[in-house]
């Protein structure tokens, strides 16, 4: 049974403490490096025309992946698979489930206002598209009972 | 006949500067084409002389600056920024974009765009990685900011070095009218980038301890100096350039006299001439157009009053033909068309600097190209952009200019 934890930056030590509490199963850590921060930078670079120098978006940004997954597999403490990739995240984290058996993701959003809208976008079209069952863990302690909404009139 | 050549010649330049083939730098081009418009008569020799005479401080204040970012960067200036705002954010991405912002902002004011870009960035990535906090928003911050920050003073983009001699205002005046709209576009990102992103903004990160930086004092009371001496010099008549240039060598002397010859080479890389002379072979050809036809139909099209009106279409044609061409060369087109009026320079100004975020890399042409370019190895990731630079563009674009017209009344510029 493959295990794949995808990290993002902020959520991620949530999901590998829950991969850490399943049977020592293979892991896959999976982080995807999007692509508009990468155009970000590097827009921002061919806007400057001949001026622009240094390193690319692409390079800035695998570099602190590395880190992260290294971060990731300190922490999970065994063996893992790592899997470093760029694009569109959704898409990406879709694909690299394709031969998965269970998914792990951290809810992101505002936990102040819990409610429909406090998925993003891209893990909400993970949670729709996956090919595996999910588990979505919280980034930290789970809200208490008391954060319920009053029922509906 | 004249009128279609210049044009076919600022459509080489500028094609070869956004495609740059074999990674060659923009003054291959754009020299020979210089010398083109020249040898076939396109622009008298008295006024190729006037051009490169205007653009000349211009140009060697460029240089300079990029200099002084250079040795900033190398005394820890940025690096001690990144860590005072990873500190300050306490591990809310929220506060981290507002300390971004504010970091940015002043950088672009002070270092002109280019610092923010080339060097302030990889700086907020590294502290986005370390508080937790997702890079996108602060990522773009520090783009959109380069541009749109550039508006307060006349050393904060190379457009505003171009027009501030045709504006005949002084570096103080310049700073007093642009400070209002300086705020209120910041103050329009920010509003605008807090709902854009609210869900990376509202994802937890984690406060980082403090990581130990030392304090580059040295350094930033040389950069304070600076900036007062820009406002100091301009009115006995020393050009910006040479404070800025002092100001560089003051932080690099120290290294300097360790490796002269290595820290040249250096130096001398970091002032990147072949732009300089870009700079300048582009003004000459732009010279060729605009005193054609093509000149006098902008010109006829270009406001000549300096109401909110007026000020609101000269800033709004600016942004557009900044899109279409890049702003450097909608700066060198425009400014002197509107030049005898600083409410009319300052506005066409605000479009040219804001405008470059609605296509976020420059202009039409260079999206196109960089589309071209990764269409087989990354999704089409335009699309965002451009849907940022819609809401963005035109709700600075009205702020600014309302601002504008606000602080030319206060300054009783109008």
């Amino acid at each position: 049974m493959t295990t794949v934890v995808w990290l993002t930056e902020g959520t991620w030590p949530a999901c590998v403490d829950a991969a850490r509490a399943l049977p020592a199963d293979p892991v896959r850590l999976l982080h995807v490096v999007d692509a508009h921060s990468v155009e970000a930078i590097d827009g921002a670079h061919a806007g400057l025309l001949g001026r622009a120098a240094g390193a690319g978006g692409a390079e800035m940004l695998r570099q602190a992946q590395t880190a992260l997954l290294d971060a990731a597999a300190a922490r999970l403490g065994r063996p893992a698979e790592r899997v470093a990739r760029r694009g569109a995240v959704e898409r990406e984290v879709v694909a690299a489930c394709a031969d998965a058996d269970l998914l792990i993701l951290a809810r992101d959003g505002d936990r102040t206002r819990l409610g429909p809208k406090s998925l993003g976008r891209t893990t909400r079209f993970v949670l729709d598209h996956a090919p595996c069952p999910v588990l979505l863990v919280w980034p930290d302690a789970p809200p208490g009972l008391s954060t319920l909404p009053p029922p509906p009139r | 006949m004249s009128t279609a050549a210049a044009i076919l010649i600022l459509i080489g330049v500028l094609a070869f500067a956004v495609a740059r083939p074999f990674g060659l730098p923009e003054v291959v081009a754009a020299a020979p084409a210089a010398l083109l418009v020249i040898a076939l008569g396109l622009v008298p020799w008295r006024d190729v002389g006037a051009e490169i005479a205007a653009l000349g401080p211009t140009v060697g204040f460029l240089a300079a600056v990029l200099v002084l970012a250079h040795v900033a960067d190398e005394r820890g200036v940025f690096g001690y920024l990144g860590a005072v705002a990873g500190r300050l954010s306490g591990g809310s991405p929220r506060r981290l974009l507002r300390l971004v912002f504010g970091v940015a902002a002043v950088v672009t004011a002070a270092l002109s765009l280019d610092a923010t870009v080339v060097l302030l960035t990889p700086v907020v990535l590294a502290t986005a990685v370390r508080v937790g906090a997702r890079p996108r928003p602060h990522l773009y911050a520090c783009g959109h900011l380069a541009n749109s920050a550039s508006l307060l003073l006349p050393v904060s983009n190379l457009t505003n070095l171009l027009a501030f001699g045709a504006a005949g205002l002084g570096f103080g005046q310049f700073a007093g009218v642009m400070t209002l709209p300086w705020l209120a576009v910041i103050g329009i990102e920010y509003a605008i980038f807090r709902r854009w992103f609210a869900v990376d903004l509202g994802t937890p990160a984690r406060p980082v301890p403090p990581v130990p930086v030392r304090v580059p004092r040295f350094a930033l009371v040389v950069l304070v100096a600076t900036l007062a001496g820009f406002g100091l010099s301009q009115p006995i008549g020393v050009a910006p350039a040479w404070i800025a240039a002092a100001a560089a060598a003051v932080l690099a002397a120290s290294r300097l006299v360790r490796r002269p010859a290595v820290e040249s080479v250096r130096l001398v890389r970091a002032a990147n001439l072949p732009f300089c002379g870009f700079v300048i072979a582009l003004g000459v050809v732009v010279v060729a157009v605009r005193s054609g036809p093509v000149g006098a139909a902008v010109a006829g099209l270009m406001p000549h009053r300096t109401d909110l009106a007026a000020l609101l279409a000269a800033a709004a044609i600016a942004a557009l033909l900044a899109n279409l061409l890049n702003n450097l060369p909608a700066t060198l087109l425009l400014v002197p068309l509107v030049a005898p009026s600083p409410g009319l320079v300052l506005a066409v100004l605000l479009g040219v600097n804001i405008g470059p975020n609605l296509t976020y890399v420059g202009s039409l042409a260079t999206l196109l190209w960089r589309q071209i370019l990764h269409a087989r190895d990354h999704p089409p990731t335009a699309w965002e952009f451009l849907r940022l630079g819609a809401v963005t563009v035109p709700a600075c674009l009205v702020a600014g200019v309302a601002a504008l017209w606000a602080g030319l009344r206060l300054f009783g510029l109008s």
